[in-house]
């Protein structure tokens, strides 16, 4: 029997391109009469398209309109209303309106194009927009009556700000035009979302187009829906052209124009008993979708139902609205909803306990959810629930409520003689409980109907699945399960490219599907065929019966029941349950606050590559400490104003404390060897608990990124009393 | 146009470029060494790190004529004989990388660290590669890796 992998860090797949310099991204890639794309985009946030001029000669270029489009104008996803080139109304500054082709780079950045305008009035509120792409309300019990029963009604008002993705590659595509359709290669989580886009676009039978993943440099829900629109532009040049097209953004024009997270602003109302029993939770959650629709009705739902907290309670009820503003369209990003509600959640929470004068320890013992209670859509946890755990397992580890008590102190008489207080740092330490679905949320598994195939090789077998290796370790961690699942060892068992000519339709690479859903379909591929194989070896069986693929769908484990019309059932197979804490310094000279200490505990199911795991859960929670203190989208006229790293600070080694992590397993039985989903689940939690931190060391913030700006005029003025406590 | 030649990689490369041409596009678009990425435009996030003359510089701040009669290494030529540098080794085997773009700019520049410092501690290590950008791991796995691969040395 060979030795199994699950449970041990064997070397990642693809390692070995990328430490020489062998791997391939798309910006690396080159055709025999390659062309250049560039795309023009609109100047102004909301009017109408009056005159389009060159200032070229356009004699060697390839000018593409939306009158060049075969089929349907639409970058098909969720809701179909937006353009893949825009026809006369503009709705964001950066919106793709014409493409230019020209097999000289330099000539194709000198073309000057002048586009005239009948300018629109914005909007730019989210909380007045009088558009809303979707609206969602989850009621459980009576929240009256919660009230009824509360001793204390504390209330919050929460601010999270737009976060860029930044995965260092910036997205792009080369489209080449063969056999009477198109091929797309390029930087991209979901191959076949792309190709569904493209068919629409091109009206073009399945047959006709193929999209092949190349080596992906980070995603992040970045190049979840975006790279539909970027294949959809180089799909329409290489067909005119007739050539193949490359369109590579460089990296202003990836923050200009594509996705990022959805702002938010959350309020909270909530009832609690002076024993720290909460008795209503009372929250209305907005996004800011931007100017169309994209994802956020799905961002939007996985928000509201993470937006208690893991946390118990009988009267809740919760309203969310994704509205339409006129800048570029907010879309996936990593935590998809759940980050900015969970935010909300969490510093609410030290507030409540604050209200009650229990410590932020006892406030979360208290409520935690337990296996056998029901969430906010009533789904009833099983015994993998471990909010309990994770909170114990973290608060031990780190030496959290004498820490609390004696940094709180430190603020209390920091406060006497704040006048004379002029140096030196302030410290804080702060905690965030959270949890995360993992795989789609609601029937969206069902409606996906995933499907993995596996063939059957000379030495073991090959993984033919639409998931993407982004960085996370897809194709590393599948291999481990089938290697094990059909008893051989993990060398034996290769991963084919996402190629959608090749491999079956796997969903896409988002929502930390791809181990638990994606993985379990494959690991039943792998027992069938371990079963077809029965005593024989891989080599054995090809020569008798010839080739074998065995190819197999989602199956809904029966004990789960969604409805999408009341918002009640089991929104997700099974929750990852976290504990982050931070602690905090923040320099009163220049107010920039440093974490210089961060523990996370994270109950993931089962660690299939334990440090895998481990790198996402420390990138996870450097994403999230950029999301806390550093990332700020700053958007002015409705066009992204600091659209470049000079001044979009993300965290260097130095903004990164050292992470120590904690991985707990307690298995999900659906699982394969009993994995949930571990992608997204870090980055909840670092922002919480920094704010709280910040709140511990005396400065009252209610939004996100804690700027020097912020902080600076955040401080709270201790009333006397507190003194005494 | 101006004429360079410089060694890249071992080999003497002379090229005729326009005087405007930054060296990464120069590595990239005429030598066709795609190991060495770009990421930011603006010598941020150090995926263009490369070595000229023994010390790691982002190939994105500098011009290529400015770099002729150097000696230049990028990721492509850091392996020897098939075998591995200890840093690739480490980046590799200590999960040092998860998307891979940065990769060959952080160990470019970690090469330089090292050099300077065979055993630097983790301190040393996070101002060494600061100049650095990972999205992906937070940065513990590359600090371990380059700790990994001042081990080997």
């Amino acid at each position: 029997m060979p030795s199994r992998s699950v449970g041990r860090s064997v070397v990642r797949k693809e390692g070995r391109g990328k430490v020489t310099g062998a791997a391939r991204y798309i910006d690396d890639l080159t055709f025999p009469g390659l062309i250049h794309a560039r795309t023009i985009r609109s100047t102004i946030p909301a009017g109408e398209i009056v005159d389009v001029a060159f200032g070229f000669d356009t004699s060697g270029f390839t000018l593409v309109d939306y009158r060049d489009i075969p089929g349907r104008n639409i970058v098909a996803l969720i809701d179909d209303d937006q353009p893949c080139l825009a026809e006369r109304l503009v709705r964001h500054v950066a919106e793709p309106i014409l493409l230019l082709a020209h097999a000289d780079r330099e000539a194709l950045l000198a073309a000057d194009v002048r586009i005239r305008y009948r300018e629109a009035v914005p909007t730019y509120d989210a909380t007045t927009s009088p558009i809303a792409f979707k609206t969602i309300a989850i009621d459980k019990g009576r929240i009256d009556q919660g009230f009824r029963e509360a001793d204390v009604i504390v209330e919050g008002e929460y601010r999270t700000g737009h976060q860029e993705q930044l995965y260092i590659e910036p997205n792009g595509v080369i489209a080449v035009p063969e056999h009477g359709g198109v091929t797309v290669y390029g930087s991209m989580q979901c191959p076949y979302y792309v190709h569904r886009a493209l068919k629409v676009l091109l009206d073009l039978p399945d047959d006709k187009v193929r999209v092949v993943q190349t080596e992906t440099g980070g995603g992040f829900g970045g190049k979840e829906e975006y790279p539909s629109m970027i294949a959809g532009h180089a799909a329409l040049v290489a067909i005119k052209a007739q050539r193949p097209v490359k369109l590579v953004y460089d990296r202003v024009e990836d923050m200009l124009a594509t996705t990022k997270r959805h702002p938010a602003v959350i309020r909270h109302r909530t009832g609690v008993k002076r024993d720290g029993t909460l008795t209503a939770i009372d929250i209305d959650a907005v996004i800011d979708g931007g100017a169309y629709a994209t994802l956020s009705a799905v961002v939007l739902s996985r928000g509201v139902i993470h937006a208690t907290g893991p946390y118990r309670c009988d009267h809740i009820r919760i309203r969310g609205r994704a509205t339409m503003t006129n800048t570029p369209p907010n879309g996936a990003f990593r935590g998809f909803g759940a980050p900015q509600t969970q935010f909300a959640a969490e510093v609410h929470m030290d507030r409540i306990a604050e209200a009650l004068g229990i410590d932020p320890v006892r406030i979360r013992e208290i409520n935690a959810l337990r296996p056998g209670d029901r969430t906010a859509t009533g789904q009833r946890l099983g015994r993998d629930c471990s909010a309990l755990a994770v909170l114990r397992e973290t608060v031990k580890r780190t030496d959290f409520k004498r820490k609390w008590r004696a940094y709180a102190r430190l603020k209390a008489s920091r406060c006497l003689k704040a006048s004379r207080y002029k140096e030196g740092g302030s410290r804080g330490i702060g905690l965030s409980l959270f949890f995360h679905g993992a795989g789609f949320t609601g029937g969206g598994e069902v409606k996906l109907a995933s499907k993995a195939s596996l063939a059957l090789t000379d030495r073991g077998a090959r993984i033919l699945v639409a998931s993407t290796e982004i960085g996370q370790g897809t194709r590393t961690m599948h291999a481990q399960i089938v290697a094990d699942t059909l008893g051989v060892p993990y060398d034996c068992v290769d991963v084919n490219a996402a190629d959608t000519g090749q491999v079956p339709d796997s969903g896409p690479t988002v929502a930390s599907r791809t181990c638990m859903v994606v993985g379990r379909i494959l690991q039943r591929c792998a027992e069938d065929m371990r079963e077809r194989l029965g005593r024989l070896t891989p080599r054995e069986y090809l020569k008798r019966h010839g080739p074998l693929v065995i190819t197999r769908e989602y199956e809904r484990p029966t004990d789960m029941a969604w409805d999408d019309n009341s918002y009640r059932g089991d929104a997700y197979g099974t929750y990852g349950w976290a504990c982050d804490v931070a602690e905090i310094e923040v320099d009163r000279e220049t107010w920039e606050v440093k974490p210089i200490a961060f523990t996370t505990v994270h109950e993931i199911g089962k660690a299939i590559h334990p440090v895998l795991a481990l790198g996402q859960i420390e990138g996870g929670s450097a994403q999230g400490l950029g999301y806390a203190l550093l990332e700020e989208v700053v958007m002015r006229d409705g066009r992204m104003a600091n659209a470049q790293l000079t001044n979009y600070i993300i965290p260097t080694t130095l903004d990164t404390p050292p992470i120590d992590v904690v991985i707990l397993e307690n298995p999900y039985k659906h699982g394969p060897f009993g994995a949930k989903g571990v992608g997204e689940m870090p980055i909840d939690g670092p922002a919480p608990a920094a704010i709280n931190a910040l709140r511990n060391a005396g400065f009252d913030l209610r939004e996100i990124p804690a700027t020097p700006e912020r902080v600076m005029v955040s401080e709270k003025q201790e009333p006397r009393h507190a003194l005494h406590a | 146009m101006s004429q360079v030649s410089m060694t890249v990689n071992g080999k003497v490369r002379k090229a005729t470029v326009d005087p405007r041409v930054l060296l990464v596009y120069f590595l990239r678009d005429q030598l066709r060494l795609t190991g060495t990425h770009i990421g930011c435009d603006t010598s941020q996030c150090g995926a263009c790190t490369v070595m000229i003359d023994g010390r790691s510089a982002k190939s994105c701040t500098i011009f290529a004529v400015q770099a002729d009669g150097s000696e230049i290494t990028t990721i492509e030529g850091l392996a020897t004989n098939g075998q591995l540098h200890p840093l690739q080794q480490g980046f590799w085997e200590e999960h040092g990388l998860q998307c891979g773009f940065c990769t060959p700019g952080m160990i470019m520049a970690a090469v330089t660290l090292l050099k300077d410092n065979p055993s630097p501690s983790e301190r040393e290590i996070r101002e060494g590669i600061t100049g650095n950008f990972c999205r992906c791991t937070g940065y513990q796995h590359i600090v371990n890796a380059i700790q990994h691969a001042a081990t080997k040395r």
